[in-house]
């Protein structure tokens, strides 16, 4: 009893030193840092000259133009971008696990390539392609569409438009690997028994098909959403926030306050905390709307 | 029957349009890198004749070789070191499960919801004071240790069977050994799918590496490529030709895995 005791006792401790680098890590980069953030957004100042300021930065960003058009434009992203990019990419892992297809593996590869590009790629080869003198101006120019160029990236609407449009690009094969992934461990005789007792396509789709993906619902919308709150390469590169900041996300205009203009750190550590807030809040309400379902 | 084959044909037009949106900015991509920018503006998108006239170029106007250099060395390394410890973290919290484990996993799963923005500005103070600017192990330390891939590696340990671990034991194999000798041959479609994770968001990270490797000889791919566009002018040629070199690793890495990358998801999720 005693040696057992001792092994169990043994084997709990290797596991304690394997789990130890992964845990210290991130320990290190990133719990201790968002405390210290914390500590910052109560102080103002540059550098070593940092004073204790209270609620301040948070006071700051009451009357923050900029910050606001930073949180509209996040959030329109979001409630637009996420929903339609998860709905396109669930429709397009059912009809891939369409058994009767062929050319599966090709439209699998042709759909999910987009992510093998980075972020600041794609973000220049959409710039390239919605530039006032680009292809796509070019292309609906030559067909009789639009008679003048459109300022696609230099007008706030269509750069958002543009925006929404290279992210779906980007980001739909991805969830919809999840999707397929999901789909794949679902048993085809629940299908079958389905469609003997007169169950419709659409109704397989209703009641199957979605509450089995459920979990893969729940992570890729969580992922989607703390991904857009963060969102910094596409903006910087396709419009760099502009015409006239028009355009900027939440991140972008931390990385101006802390990198582009005078450094001010303090505050932007109060707007990356409010970041934090968000992305908890909103993580939070998805599993607990994800668990009543 | 018929209804049946209007179905297939429409799932057949829907793939087709996709695919063909998913791949033309792509081509588009690849074929303006071959051609001179007049000839890009003017809706050129057949192969052209410019690919050296693009390449010479691009090596006159940035350090192109120095920047994919870096970008391997950092990835490369910041892959390997990451997969080694969430690939043993991961089967850890799963094989040697117990109560106080299980909420230290809890709590690293919040650290998911911590936004980067929010601990770029210490983090980046903190790297000054340890002189890690420009260093390799600066761009690497964040994205050592990742949330996801733990997650990922802990899953594949759940399905992994643990009578292979027990009768291991009783041959007096020791914990290490089983771990690498069984555990990581098994499971080798996870730990493509690790890898390839982990390759594609190293050489595409651009955040932090703007702000931690400012210097010109430690500059990354993504960080010259954003760097062709701020002229006046923009030379698409030249610009396309950078983002097709950019983009090609990781392109080529997906392709040769992407077999195994799949099957590691589903195995992952099963």
């Amino acid at each position: 009893m005693n040696a057992r005791f001792k092994t169990k006792f043994k084997l709990s401790t290797i596991g304690w030193i394997f789990i130890l680098p992964a845990t210290l890590l991130l320990l290190l980069t990133k719990f201790w840092p968002i405390i210290r953030a914390l500590v910052l957004s109560f102080q103002s100042g540059v550098g070593l000259n940092t004073s204790f300021v209270g609620a301040k930065n948070y006071i700051r960003m009451l009357h923050d133009n900029l910050l606001h058009t930073s949180i509209f434009n996040t959030f329109f992203y979001l409630l637009l971008q996420v929903p339609i990019m998860l709905i396109i990419a669930i429709i397009l892992a059912v009809i891939l696990n369409d058994s009767r297809l062929k050319l599966k593996g090709f439209f699998r590869t042709a759909i999910f390539l987009p992510c093998a590009t980075s972020l600041v790629s794609y973000a220049i080869i959409f710039r390239s392609l919605f530039a006032r003198d680009g292809f796509i101006n070019l292309i609906l120019m030559k067909t009789n569409i639009i008679n003048n160029p459109i300022n696609w990236l230099s007008s706030p609407w269509p750069a958002r438009i543009v925006i929404i449009i290279a992210l779906t690009w980007r980001w739909t094969g991805y969830n919809m690997i999840f999707y397929l992934a999901g789909l794949q461990s679902i048993d085809p005789s629940i299908y079958e028994a389905a469609k003997i007792d007169g169950a419709s396509a659409f109704t397989s789709l209703r009641k199957i098909t979605i509450p089995l993906l459920k979990p893969m619902i729940l992570l890729t919308s969580i992922t989607s959403i703390s991904g857009t709150l963060q969102l910094f390469d596409e903006t910087k590169n396709l419009t760099n926030g502009g015409p006239a900041n028009s355009t900027i996300s939440i991140s972008q205009y931390i990385y101006n306050l802390s990198f582009a203009y005078s450094p001010q750190f303090g505050y932007a550590a109060a707007v990356s905390f409010l970041v934090l807030i968000m992305v908890a809040i909103l993580s939070f309400t998805q599993m607990k709307v994800g668990d009543r379902r | 029957m018929t209804k049946r084959r209007i179905g297939i044909a429409v799932e057949y037009i829907v793939l087709t349009i996709v695919s063909v949106i998913s791949l033309f900015p792509l081509f588009w991509m690849l074929m303006s890198a071959t051609n001179k920018s007049t000839d890009v503006l003017a809706g050129r998108i057949l192969p052209g004749q410019k690919l050296i006239e693009n390449m010479g170029n691009l090596l006159k106007t940035a350090n192109v070789g120095q920047a994919m250099m870096n970008s391997f060395k950092y990835s490369v390394l910041t892959t390997v070191g990451s997969v080694l410890i969430c690939s043993i973290a991961g089967y850890a919290f799963e094989v040697y499960y117990t109560k106080s484990k299980n909420m230290v996993f809890n709590l690293l799963l919040i650290s998911m919801m911590i936004p980067f923005a929010a601990t770029m500005i210490p983090l980046y103070t903190l790297f000054g004071k340890l002189n890690l600017l420009n260093k390799t192990l600066g761009f690497a330390l964040p994205s050592l240790s990742t949330v996801l891939l733990i997650f990922l590696f802990r899953q594949s340990a759940q399905s992994f069977p643990k009578s292979i671990i027990e009768s291991a034991r009783l041959d007096g194999a020791g914990e290490l050994r089983i771990f690498l000798e069984f555990f990581v041959p098994i499971t080798k479609h996870t730990f493509t799918a690790g890898i390839t994770v982990a390759f594609m968001s190293n050489w595409n990270n651009y955040l932090w590496p703007l702000i931690i490797m400012q210097s010109p000889t430690s500059r990354t791919m993504p960080q010259l490529i954003s760097g062709l566009t701020s002229g006046y002018v923009t030379d698409y040629g030249m610009l396309m030709l950078a983002v097709s070199i950019s983009i090609l690793p990781t392109v080529v890495v997906f392709l040769i895995l992407q077999k195994n990358f799949v099957e590691g998801i589903t195995g992952a999720v099963k």
